[in-house]
């Protein structure tokens, strides 16, 4: 390959994990921005929407063995594995928060950020004793469609996974900006008593921020799953901190700052595998993080916290 | 007669944790009234603003708006009823446009042509609001955030409209504004209770004033006859010129 072609394959690879970090990122951003909760328990719902999904396609009739599919019934898979998965870690987030978080709303201090340890390790517990330890191979049924450039190869995959990421955050922005509850979780994130007085349900929006973020962490599982067709228990830690990681990056709190951050982290973690090897990568991800808080400690973006009052 | 009671506060207690803030307070406003509440920094003031808009329960007593116990109501049902707050120190939603910022006056509302009414009415009062409809709100100047924390409330389109310190921190020039404005909405029909560091003026536009001390009513009557109290022109004209030398 050719310096050319191979900034463009990590290219390529950094923005598949870019898609997923930043999905993943904007769920710790969500909660933090609303409540200023570092949710833990965001690592492992990710990885139980991975299994959520690999369910799925297992119902479906795909289940680890090449099954190709083309045309309609592609469509059809793809569409249900997202819409299923999303649904189902979304309700496991606002269960989290609902039977576990809210009971603790009005503790100060660790306590909730502690309970989403606790959380995290139930979640990991389950699976582990429900499906084991084992990696999974993942279903892949997109069919081997590619595009060449030079010895660089952009994969139907690669689109797929770019495709739906976009469309997931022009959603969430139209949500968070034009919207009623939109502009209604924007406002609690500013100021949570002040929103409360203009007759904002903060417990609504609360649970709102939960469902959303828990969803996209189901998003970006299915996303795991798709890219290195696997899934593993073990697999919440790196991502979620990574993730988490893309999320100080932009801007805690920030929404666009969590985007930013997410395809950030994949494009340094790609190109450092590339130009030191992929042991390296996290000594890099983790020394940029480091090097821009000194910086600049808000994030890239600024951090955005709700007023204390 | 009681028909002419808007909102009846009524014998109330708040705790904070040991502190006891409201000791067995009650205001009565009527329809059409202006009324200010007069106190120096940590009498209650703020705690009786947040009592009526639900945020803080009251342990003993209760609060009555035009004839119903609102007492169990959320503060997005009292909103509803017809209550809407001028927060202390405005309180805008700093990175959300003006215009943003008078729609979530208007949350609990169906978005109508009573919307765009409201929007014009606000619009007509402070036309440098909708000069600025499209910038953040964060970035206007005290008295641009007091027209616009006014402005969010009338959103609501309110028939109590509780205002805390809305003097605040604004320049005595435009202090006088604000209380026109007070005025002014007034007449259109809205009921006002305001909180008021500065107690000449509010006393001069009002119809009969409160005045609270570590969570107790010490003093009550009509605007006139609280503008003439030694102890009041002592305790708090007296110390308002001393404010205002010192801005």
């Amino acid at each position: 390959m050719t310096t050319g072609e191979l900034f463009l394959q990590q290219l390529i690879n950094g923005l598949n994990l870019g898609a997923m970090y930043s999905l993943l990122a904007l769920g710790f951003t969500l909660v933090y921005g609303i409540m200023e909760l570092i949710n833990f328990s965001h690592f492992n719902v990710f990885m139980v929407g991975a299994f959520i999904a690999l369910g799925v396609l297992r119902l479906m009739g795909l289940d680890g063995q090449i099954v190709i599919l083309t045309g309609l019934p592609l469509v059809v898979v793809i569409l249900v594995a997202f819409v299923v998965t999303m649904f189902s870690t979304g309700m496991i987030g606002v269960g989290i928060e609902r039977l576990l978080l809210r009971p603790l709303r009005a503790v100060t201090g660790p306590a909730a950020m502690i309970l989403t340890i606790g959380v995290s390790y139930i979640l990991f517990n389950i699976i582990l004793i429900g499906v084991g330890g084992d990696t999974r191979n993942f279903a892949n049924p997109l069919p081997s469609v590619s595009w060449h450039f030079g010895e660089a190869t952009l994969r139907l995959r690669d689109v797929l996974i770019w495709g739906i990421t976009i469309v997931l955050m022009l959603g969430l922005t139209y949500f968070v900006q034009f919207t009623k509850l939109g502009k209604g979780m924007r406002a609690t994130a500013q100021d949570p008593e002040a929103a409360r007085m203009m007759g904002v349900e903060v417990d609504n929006v609360v649970g709102l921020s939960f469902f959303i973020g828990s969803a996209l962490a189901g998003a970006s599982g299915l996303i795991f799953g798709l890219y290195y067709n696997y899934a593993k228990v073990d697999m919440g830690f790196s991502a979620g901190l990574r993730a988490f990681t893309a999320a100080v990056l932009g801007g805690i709190g920030n929404v666009p700052g969590a985007m930013l951050g997410g395809v950030l982290i994949g494009l340094i973690e790609a190109g450092s595998s590339q130009l030191i090897g992929q042991a390296w990568a996290d000594v890099i991800i983790f020394s940029i993080l480091v090097i821009v808080l000194v910086f600049r400690p808000a994030g890239l973006l600024g951090r955005q916290a709700p007023n204390k009052s | 007669m009681a028909d002419d009671i808007l909102l009846d506060f009524a014998g109330v207690n708040t705790y904070y944790g040991d502190l006891h803030a409201l000791k067995n307070v009650s205001y009565k406003i009527k329809r059409g009234e202006i009324i200010a509440l007069l106190g120096g920094n940590a009498c209650g003031k703020s705690t009786t603003m947040k009592t009526i808009m639900g945020v803080v329960k009251p342990a003993t007593g209760g609060v009555t708006f035009d004839g119903e116990k609102i007492d169990h109501l959320t503060p997005a049902q009292r909103v509803m009823r017809g209550i809407a707050p001028v927060l202390e120190a405005r309180r805008l939603f700093p990175r959300m446009s003006v215009y943003e910022n008078l729609e979530m006056g208007a949350y609990t509302r169906k978005r109508g042509p009573d919307f765009d009414e409201d929007l014009e009415r606000v619009y007509s009062l402070f036309p440098r609001v909708k000069e600025r409809r499209s910038q953040i709100a964060g970035t206007l100047s005290g008295g641009e955030q007091q027209m616009v924390a006014i402005g969010r409330a009338l959103m609501a389109r309110p028939r109590l409209l509780c205002m805390d310190e809305p003097s605040m921190g604004l320049s005595p020039l435009f202090v006088e504004t604000v209380f026109d404005i007070i005025t002014q909405i007034n007449k259109q029909g809205t009921t006002i209770f305001m909180v008021e560091q500065n107690a000449s003026m509010a006393l001069s536009i009002a119809d009969r004033g409160y005045v609270l001390q570590t969570g107790v009513v010490v003093l009550e009557g009509p605007a006139r006859e609280l503008e003439a109290n030694p102890l009041i022109r002592e305790a708090y004209l007296g110390e308002m010129k001393v404010d205002a030398n010192a801005e």
